[in-house]
């Protein structure tokens, strides 16, 4: 299936993928501090394991910006 | 990493502009040089913190590509104290793929430093203004 993860095309060789297994393909290096978007609607953290990602579909990941003086 | 002038301008006229509340924003880059900066909102509103609201995050996304930009670092200020990262903007510094610009109003003249950061491992980074 042909998808676009973070407005890049990527071809991957199943028919769906979860989230989850996604931001591991995609060799996200913490996915427990990134926020996640599936065309254009943000997806629970505890719903990464259970959403499928499927053929057209559009999915972006940001992490979580912060910090501080301490 | 290269950065035009006018950008190490503006980022620090919006961190005087927020003070004392730390101001913060994302740059974004085209053929590896930084060309424009994206203020965004500290919804910590605090002198000590930031965080980005992940719903402004995306849509300043969107627009970044949409412009044919990349992002490729990320810039907040301290109002008080040195160009150094803190213990806490080491340990929340989760995305080791970009740079994290930091802006000081502590001096007389405002600074700005940039690092690299990964595994809780920094490194400063030259910053070359074009």
């Amino acid at each position: 299936m042909k998808i676009k993860v973070n407005g890049k095309e990527q071809i991957l060789d199943k028919d769906s993928i979860s989230v989850k297994e996604l931001l591991n393909v995609s060799k996200v290096e913490k996915p427990d501090m990134v926020s996640v978007q599936l065309n254009g609607e943000f997806v629970k953290k505890e719903d990464y394991s259970n959403t499928s990602v499927k053929e057209s579909d559009e999915v972006d990941f940001l992490y979580f910006m912060g910090g501080g003086n301490n | 990493m290269k950065i035009k002038k006018e950008v190490i301008d503006k980022i620090i006229e919006h961190s005087k502009k927020d003070a004392p509340i730390e101001a913060c924003g994302y740059l974004a880059s085209y053929e590896g040089i930084i060309i424009r900066h994206y203020p965004l909102l500290n919804i910590d509103r605090s002198r000590e913190h930031f965080s980005f609201d992940p719903k402004e995050q995306f849509g300043v996304l969107k627009d970044i590509r949409v412009e044919g930009l990349e992002i490729t670092a990320v810039y907040h200020s301290h109002p008080v104290s040195p160009a150094r990262l803190s213990q806490e903007d080491i340990r929340l510094a989760y995305d080791s793929s970009i740079s994290y610009v930091i802006v000081s109003l502590a001096g007389q003249k405002s600074e700005v430093k940039s690092f690299r950061i990964k595994d809780l491992k920094v490194e400063a980074e030259n910053i070359e203004v074009v």
